[in-house]
């Protein structure tokens, strides 16, 4: 499956990602308009750990044997198919918050803007190339092919 | 402390209606010239600090940042510019010889833009390099004069296209940078230069596309060192800074390159001027020998002089001295740091030099004796095509290979804070040139000049670069008076055979 | 009078046509046959210079340089007769046969001289002597112009078509074993006799049809072996190059044209004999300033060979043929068969592939 790889020699800080994040799951995607204007501004799901002057940046891994899903009470978070990506359901999510006390990566937040809900990394549902990794200025984070 | 500032360089613009505040430019400057206020939750600049590096305006991911000049003016003075004055207040601040980067900005004639190209028509058909070869292969070393049964020819560097990395060292320029030109003149097919900084452990594997430099302060010059090269350069001068040593600031010292250099950490690393060894042709002709024995003649061995007023019957010498090329480096040569005074005001142009050299070691029937590189401010394909045609084997480019890589030429390379990552040691900094990023524009850079030049060449009715050399019947001057048009040996525009 | 320049003092590019014929046992035969063969070539001229070089032709003066000089005054004529006095010992001196006909306008005086050189202390071999001399008159004497000047052999050209100046020199009358031809298309107005091809030098004849892109970096490099290209022609330098390899480097003409019209690099590579393969790069890495770029067509000739070589993409055409042990290499086709109806063999002969006639005695 496609899956996002770091590369933590490359990542400047820049956190270009985070905001990229946002806007593309926005209704406009228009930056300006999520950021100056009307438009909902929704949670990044990328966030960049930083210490000195190492730092990168860090997403849901969609792990394999994903502890989120064997948590998950109402089966809110499952497996695409197609993708291989671990997505959250928002319709049967109820904000138990399990998930985000079995990640082991700690990359789940708690939306509570509206419906209490899980929020995190889904791979960019329907791009061809996720959002942070295509505007990512230095490639510290790729694309790639494994199984 | 009362202290009269030095009027500031630029001005940084901010458009708020375009900025979001995500304080990427905050984070990124390296001269802290943007502030973010949490009271108001805004980003103000200070534009005292910015260098016009441009790096936040490239990053800014709404192009809300515009790096200008400074309107400010003094009264117009024919004689004193803004420079001078400015000059003259950091002076009277620190009493210090000022520093630069990079090559000579002031505004000397450029004779590549004084030189027309040929093309053929009617009477000789021109080549279409699309559907015909076009061969770009260039040998650089010593040649014999004629071939028999037994000719073993001396060691060559073979390129796949007449352009080489010049001289950049470990030190001035980051790890990254330099494995980045490693990697690109390895696909290419062509050399790179390790500059006198050494050559650091992670660069060995590259080392049939290096060309390691023995320069004034011998850093970092030991056996191994001698033997990872495919080629070993002599440095004797360099375009931007003739008659001193190489300048590595202290700041600029890490623990990689104090070990790659064998010098104590946070040093200045002063090259002497002269090498303290050759203190005329006769020396220089036993160090090249020695380094040839050393070597057991496996490699071809050269040497690097600026371009100066005598610079032909110097070439001469060193030719005659046994070097198998001479790389000639001219007044727009880059640096990492330069005296500013030395850097505006002493050399010559490569065109006049190039011109100059081959003339003279024709007369002299040497000229197969060495090839030449050419050095000093090329700036595209058609400066490359026109050094060939006035006498060059091969071109070395030093600036243009940073541009690619990012550079914006603000000549602040001696400060180590380079913005992009390229003139640094800092590890924050020199993240930010990713050589596999690096390695790909590089590798672009050349490949788009190899199919400009042949592009050029098949409109000239060659096709293969060897006709080119030293072929000044493809060239014209314009605008040039009669006395440059001499020197350069091309005649003027509008003149048939 | 014309006011315009002769093309003596600048280069003119110029398209032709070339034919050459030898047999190969060294019998010699008529001028008529190049003529006839030439003419038929009619349209690759502008009848603005035409010539013929011819071997073999003055078998009474077997050792002597035979000279053949163009003058356009009686003064210049005067002035290198002192010059050859004092260099040569002069044999027998005329004026060249010529007829008279009307399609050639006007023409300067034509003089032929049987020389052997009068060394005295210089530090050349004789026929770098030679050499000197020719460049001097060439060069110093005003209107006096050397066209030939190798032994047992001669060059006869001028300004109109080729046919008509064979007929104007009588080349019917004289016996030759090769025979060469050109006919000239200028791109100027203005014919000058010298200008015309063959160009020679010693036993050395070039016709030439093409361009040399290359010509800048070929002068200069002859000029480090001491040739000095004072004529501004391509051919020039052709002639030089053949001189200098064959006679000075002492390279077999196979080897000259792979360095004039030098194989590929990537032709090289492909090429499975490591040994042919390490001499075709390194003979292209020590001659590269030799390479002859641009199109051409060239027939060389000197007493021994008749050589006709292409440039490396073959940009003008070349026809060779055999019959018995006569060679036939001409621009067209045509022009062999109108002099050999039923040759053995036809063929063009590939890019960068001479093709050498031997004399054998």
């Amino acid at each position: 499956m496609k899956k996002i790889i770091i590369r933590e020699e490359y990542c400047m800080g820049c956190r270009l990602c985070e905001i990229q994040c946002v806007v593309q799951h926005s209704k406009t995607k228009n930056i300006l308009k999520v950021y100056k204007g009307k438009d909902i501004k929704p949670l990044p799901k990328i966030r960049v750990e930083q210490e000195g002057y190492i730092s990168f940046a860090l997403q849901c891994r969609h792990c394999q044997d994903a502890p989120c899903i064997e948590a998950c009470i109402t089966g809110a978070m499952y497996r695409d198919k197609k993708t291989g990506a671990v997505l959250c359901n928002e319709e049967k999510c109820v904000g138990c918050w399990m998930c985000i006390m079995v990640c082991p990566f700690g990359v789940i937040q708690r939306n509570i803007e509206g419906k209490k809900v899980a929020s995190k990394c889904d791979l960019c549902t329907g791009e061809e190339i996720p959002a942070c990794v295509k505007n990512c200025p230095n490639e510290a984070i790729i694309l790639e092919d494994r199984k | 402390m009362v202290k009269k500032s030095t009027p500031k360089e630029f001005i940084i613009e901010r458009d708020n209606e375009k900025c979001i505040t995500c304080q990427a430019c905050v984070r990124m400057c390296s001269n802290d010239a943007h502030v973010y206020q949490p009271e108001t939750d805004t980003v103000i600049s200070y534009d005292e600090k910015c260098v016009g590096c441009h790096f936040c305006e490239t990053i800014c991911p709404t192009g809300a940042i515009t790096i200008r000049r400074n309107p400010s003016e003094f009264k117009p003075n024919a004689n004193w510019d803004a420079t001078a004055i400015r000059n003259i207040i950091k002076q009277a601040e620190t009493g210090g010889v000022l520093l630069t980067g990079m090559g000579c900005d002031k505004p000397y004639p450029i004779y590549w833009d004084h030189i027309l190209l040929n093309a053929s028509q009617v009477t000789n058909p021109s080549i279409d390099p699309l559907r015909e070869p076009m061969e770009l292969r260039t040998y650089i070393g010593r040649k014999p004069d004629k071939i028999n049964l037994k000719t073993k020819l001396t060691p060559q560097l073979k390129l796949e296209t007449p352009i080489l990395f010049s001289a950049m060292s470990y030190g001035s320029i980051s790890l990254n940078a330099c494995i980045s030109l490693a990697s690109a003149a390895e696909e290419i097919g062509t050399f790179y230069n390790t500059g006198e900084g050494g050559l650091p452990k992670d660069l060995y594997k590259f080392g049939k596309n290096t060309i390691v430099q023995v320069a004034s302060g011998r850093f970092g010059v030991h056996k191994e060192y001698l033997e990872a090269g495919a080629a070993i350069e002599i440095k004797i001068g360099q375009g931007a800074k003739p008659g001193i040593g190489g300048h590595l600031p202290g700041e600029k010292v890490t623990q990689e390159i104090s070990e790659t250099r064998m010098i104590p950490e946070g040093t200045d690393a002063l090259s002497p001027a002269p090498h303290h060894d050759i203190y005329s042709i006769e020396d220089l002709k036993q160090l090249i020998y020695a380094l040839k024995e050393a070597t057991r003649y496996k490699k071809p061995v050269g040497v690097k002089i600026a371009a100066v007023h005598n610079v032909a019957p110097i070439a001469s010498g060193v030719v005659r001295a046994g070097a198998d090329y001479v790389a000639i480096d001219g007044i727009r040569g880059g640096t990492g740091a330069a005296p500013l005074v030395i850097r505006d005001n002493v050399g010559i142009p490569i065109e006049l030099a190039i011109a100059v050299v081959d003339q003279r070691l024709r007369e002299e029937g040497i000229r197969n004796q060495a090839s030449i590189i050419a050095a000093g401010g090329i700036r595209c394909s058609a400066d490359i095509i026109k050094a060939i045609a006035l006498g060059a084997d091969a071109v070395y480019i030093g600036t243009s290979a940073l541009v690619a890589l990012g550079c914006s030429l603000c000549q602040k390379c001696y400060t180590g804070k380079c913005n992009w990552g390229i003139a640094t040691q800092d590890p924050y900094l020199t993240k930010r040139l990713n050589p596999e990023i690096g390695k790909r524009r590089l590798v672009n850079l050349l490949r788009a000049w190899s199919l400009e030049i042949k592009e050029m060449l098949g409109g000239m009715g060659i096709n293969a670069i060897e006709s080119l050399r030293g072929n000044r019947e493809q060239l014209r001057g314009i605008g040039l008076t009669d006395t440059e048009l001499k020197i350069l040996g091309i005649k003027p525009a509008g003149m048939a055979w | 009078m014309n006011t315009l320049i002769p093309d003596k003092d600048y280069r003119v590019a110029s398209a032709c046509g070339i034919v050459g014929i030898m047999s190969q046992k060294g019998k010699r035969f008529s001028g008529e046959s190049i003529i006839k063969s030439i003419a038929c070539m009619r349209e690759r001229a502008n009848g603005l210079g035409g010539g013929f070089a011819g071997y073999g032709i003055y078998p009474e003066f077997p050792e002597h340089y035979a000279f053949h000089l163009m003058y356009e005054s009686e003064k210049s004529k005067k002035i290198t007769e002192e010059y050859l006095h004092q260099n040569f010992i002069i044999e027998k001196d005329e004026a060249i046969p010529v007829q008279e006909i009307p399609e050639i306008k006007r023409n300067p005086l034509l003089w032929r001289y049987f020389l052997k050189p009068n060394i005295k202390n210089y530090d050349l071999s004789e026929e770098d002597f030679v050499v000197k001399c020719v460049m001097f008159i060439n060069t110093q004497i005003e209107d006096a112009f050397v066209s030939s000047s190798g032994k047992n052999m001669g060059i006869f050209k001028g300004v109109g078509y080729p046919e008509d100046i064979g007929r104007f020199f009588k080349l019917e009358d004289y016996s030759g074993y090769i025979w060469t031809a050109h006919g000239r298309f200028p791109t100027n107005t203005v014919g000058w006799w010298g200008g015309a091809h063959p160009f020679g030098l010693l036993d050395w004849s070039v016709v030439h049809n093409g361009e040399i892109s290359s010509y800048g970096i070929n002068k200069r490099y002859l000029e480090n072996f001491g040739y000095h290209c004072t004529l501004f022609t391509d051919t020039e330098v052709i002639t030089y190059l053949f001189d200098l390899l064959h006679r000075k480097h002492n390279l077999s003409f196979e080897v000259i044209a792979n360095i004039l019209a030098a194989p590929f690099w990537s032709d090289i590579e492909r090429e499975k004999n490591l040994e042919r393969k390490n001499f075709l790069e390194t003979l292209r890495i020590i001659y590269g300033s030799a390479l002859l770029n641009g199109p051409f067509a060239v027939i060389v000739a000197n007493r021994n060979t008749m050589i006709g070589l292409n440039d490396r993409i073959k940009l003008r055409p070349l026809v060779c043929a055999v019959k018995d042990d006569f060679l036939y290499i001409a621009s067209e086709e045509s022009a062999i068969r109108e002099i050999c109806k039923n040759p053995d063999k036809v063929w063009m002969p590939k890019a960068g592939e001479p093709t050498i006639g031997n004399l054998k005695e």
